[in-house]
């Protein structure tokens, strides 16, 4: 039983091999993926990613396990994982990641009908429209059941009006999926669960510029949107419910990743030395290094562990932990890696400093969002001391 | 929690039983004087419970089974150590069944294991491994020695602190047999019987009341077929027992924080000041959440070490000190806080909190403190 499960998976193993090496174009190997994910324009001038993109779309395989009227492939999740480890072998990604696969596609699978599931899933598995998330508000942060943006139902459509912020990627989503207040009268149950057209007349994405200098994020405007009636995702004012499990996702999906990141020695060595006896040459610094490290290598069997714990397979209230470990764990990476590069770490543009040091100032400036995005530091702590642990309050 | 078969899952069931209704903490007190020191009529463990855990197998699990062991592996023993942290259960089952064992399968020739495994497995011989000579474990600097004499040896040194030393029959110890301090070569551990000529053992009252020993070898005569592995050559065997060693505690911290920490969410659920159950306050969640996170990286790391040793997993070692490391930074952190959350009650010898100090303290410094085992997993990994 278990030798013919062994042995199926080798099989599926070789031949994942043997498929992403025919298909994965060679002048993106080691290229992270996510600037392909974060931004549309470099992601449309890329004629090898979009190559690629269109393969796995093909394939099914950027989102191995949906089904495949869905644009998957019918696979488990072992299946899936096992793409993942051949994938990053060959320093490859999934072009097909996004808010789509990562959030609202599970959570479209869990509360959409066959209609909405048909209409946007497979566009999700083959990355052609780009979702994003407009869930905070001005007033509404950690708070988020406190949103004001009104949805009117007009009979045959709905009329959004309202602001969203902090909105990743509005400025260059296809569509958006938002939560609105359906329901004046109650707070958590009077809000319902939206797909918007981003094209729609009415809704304005102005981008606000971050520490880290990019455009991360935008505020959108919607003035009279007009939705129609079909694109209510689940019951009206059952959205809380429906935006919790996709807080779920998204929580799951930021702790899941961030894998194979490298080991900061041998940058160390180079940028700081090495003693005698062959350690990095500065003490202190190496003792925060080298227990930073332990920590992520813990971190990263307690991922595994909680995977294999989770029978069910779904993510459970073991997440917010996972968050807080893993966003603890990165920050203090990213401080460490521009304090190992030192002054070089600090540069912000021009010639005078290697790509990879002006990356390291920057990522260090944007992981401080690691703790506040999909539930802030306090806000996981919050969850875990309710809901995990069961204190009172 | 790792993925148990049966057998495992059923140990650890029988474990977390017995350790509750036979090894409470309250039996823990038993060791300590009032004062909050350990009894100086104390033996730091109860044999009548130790004849308990022989029974079940528990002494066996490691050995082979032509010598009355069960070879269910570290893992399963893993499973025990941890529910005995849980209780703080005081007995040799670290050293002699874990540690001891270890060392003569992995190093023991037939005979070495004829003569001593049936005995360890039973629990009618208790062992331990003498290497420690200093305040800090120091494997590099370790200087006792032996001489050649006849065609055997002379042990000349100290020992200290040998954990369980006190009521071991049979010390593992390490000494030079050629080579100066600081070299591996030279490096030789013999099988000794604690009761041969020369040796004198001195009980160490620790913090929490287990009996260490100072062993003081004042010409010890060992003959040939006392040597363990090749004369000269222990250096590696050593290392994979202080490895084996190291996890074995960590499983052991890792029961005993995860306790502490259940006490502590017992408390904060409990205990009301300004009209308020304590545990509704922020500042208190925060805190809990934070250390369960700690709690979940400790049992990930001890899980994943106890199954390297069973799979033979090259990178023991850096996993051996990962756990270690893991674990006493978790189990340091959780019974300081113990201590803190529950106030004054919590520095009352008569509140468990101080023995979870206590016994934290003490398993720190066991097998490699935290510090020494970060710095070896940094060596292990280039930094
Ligand atoms: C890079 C980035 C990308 C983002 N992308 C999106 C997106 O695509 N879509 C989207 O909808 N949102 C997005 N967000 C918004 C994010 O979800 C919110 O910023 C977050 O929920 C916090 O809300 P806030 O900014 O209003 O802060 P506040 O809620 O005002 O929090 C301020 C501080 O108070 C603390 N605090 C608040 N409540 C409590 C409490 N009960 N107990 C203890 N402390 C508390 C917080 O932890 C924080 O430290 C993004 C944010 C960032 C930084």
């Amino acid at each position: 039983m278990v030798e013919s499960e062994a042995i199926d998976e080798q099989a599926f193993r070789l031949e994942a091999r043997a498929w992403l090496k025919a298909n994965f174009p060679p002048s993106l190997a080691h290229v992270p993926g996510l600037i392909f994910q974060g931004d549309r324009h470099t992601a449309e001038a890329n004629a090898d990613y979009q190559l690629w993109r269109q393969r796995m779309a093909d394939k099914g395989w950027g989102v191995p396990n949906w089904a495949s009227r869905y644009g998957g492939a019918d696979l488990t999740s072992l299946h899936g994982k096992i793409i993942g480890e051949e994938l990053t072998a060959i320093g490859g990604f999934n072009p097909i990641r996004s808010y789509g696969t990562m959030m609202l596609g599970p959570t479209l699978l869990e509360y959409g009908n066959e209609a909405q599931k048909l209409e946007h899933l497979p566009f999700i598995a083959s990355h052609e429209r780009r979702w994003c998330q407009g869930f905070s508000e001005p007033g509404a942060g950690s708070d988020l059941a406190s949103l004001q943006t009104r949805c009117t139902d007009m009979g045959d459509h709905w009329l959004v009006n309202g602001q969203k912020i902090w909105t990743s990627g509005a400025d260059q989503a296809d569509w958006c999926f938002a939560i609105v207040r359906t329901d004046t009268s109650r707070k958590q149950g009077g809000i319902s669960f939206l797909l918007i057209d981003m094209a729609s007349e009415g809704i304005e994405a102005r981008p606000i510029v971050l520490i880290s200098g990019s455009t991360h994020f935008c505020e959108v405007f919607f003035n009279d949107v007009k939705v129609p009636k079909g694109n209510l995702v689940g019951q009206v004012n059952q959205g809380w419910t429906i935006a919790k499990r996709l807080l779920q996702f998204e929580r799951n999906s930021l702790s899941e990743v961030k894998a194979d990141i490298t080991p900061l020695s041998p940058l160390a060595h180079e940028y700081l030395g090495t003693d005698a006896l062959g350690r990095i040459d500065s003490p202190d610094l190496r003792a925060r290094m080298v227990h930073n490290a332990m920590r992520h290598e813990a971190y990263m069997a307690t991922v595994h562990r909680f995977a294999q714990e989770a029978k069910n397979g779904g993510p459970s209230n073991g997440v917010s932990t996972l968050k807080n470990l893993w966003s603890g764990i990165i920050q203090e990476r990213s401080e460490l890696l521009v304090e190992l590069m030192g002054a070089n770490g600090l540069g912000w543009a021009g010639d005078a400093y290697g790509e990879a040091e002006r990356e390291a100032a920057r990522a260090l400036l944007h992981s401080k969002a690691f703790s506040i995005y999909g539930g802030s530091f306090e806000v996981q702590n919050n969850i875990t001391a309710k809901h995990t642990l069961g204190l009172p309050g | 929690m790792a993925v148990l078969n049966e057998e495992q899952q059923m140990l650890k069931d029988m474990a977390a039983d017995w350790a509750r209704e036979r090894m409470p903490v309250t039996a823990l007190r038993s060791l300590y004087d009032h004062g909050g020191g350990g009894r100086a009529d104390s033996i730091g463990y109860d044999p009548e419970a130790w004849a308990e855990m022989a029974q079940m197998g528990w002494t066996g699990i490691l050995a082979p089974q032509d010598h009355g062991g069960s070879d269910f592996g570290y893992l399963s023993l893993g499973l025990i150590l941890e529910e005995m942290g849980k209780t703080l259960a005081a007995s040799p089952l670290l050293s002699s069944a874990l540690v001891a064992v270890s060392a003569l399968r992995m190093g023991g020739d037939d005979a070495q294991q004829a003569r001593w495994l049936p005995g360890l497995a039973d629990g009618s011989v208790i062992g331990t491994l003498a290497l420690d000579e200093g305040p800090h474990h120091a494997p590099e600097r370790l200087a006792l020695a032996a001489t050649p004499s006849g065609d055997g040896w002379t042990l000349s040194g100290i020992k200290r602190p040998v954990q369980d030393g006190m009521v071991a029959h049979l010390a593992i110890v390490a000494a030079h047999t050629s080579g100066a301090p600081g070299v591996r070569d030279g490096i030789t551990l013999f099988l000794v019987d604690t009761a041969a000529p020369g040796l004198t053992r001195t009980p160490l009252d620790q913090i929490d009341a287990r009996l260490p020993a100072t062993f003081t070898f004042d010409k010890v005569i060992v003959s040939p077929d006392a040597v363990l592995g090749e004369v000269g050559q222990g250096a590696d065997l050593l290392d994979a027992l202080r490895d084996r060693a190291a996890v074995g505690i960590a499983a052991e911290m890792l029961g005993s924080a995860s306790q502490a920490f259940d006490t502590i969410l017992d408390y904060l659920r409990t205990r009301v000041q300004f009209g308020a159950i304590i545990g509704s306050f922020q500042a208190l969640q925060h805190r809990a959440a934070c250390l369960f996170g700690e709690l979940q990286l400790t049992r990930s790391a001890v899980e994943l070490a106890l199954v390297a040793i069973d799979e033979g997993d090259t990178a023991l070692p850096a996993l051996a000190s990962l756990a270690k490391a893991t674990a006493g930074d978790t189990l340091h952190a959780i019974s300081s806080q113990m201590v803190q959350l529950h106030g004054g009650i919590g520095m009352t010898h008569e509140h468990d909190a101080g023995l979870y100090l206590k016994r934290a303290r003490v398993a720190e410094q066991c097998y490699g403190s935290t510090a020494w085992h970060r710095e070896r997993w940094a060596r292990l990994n280039g930094y």
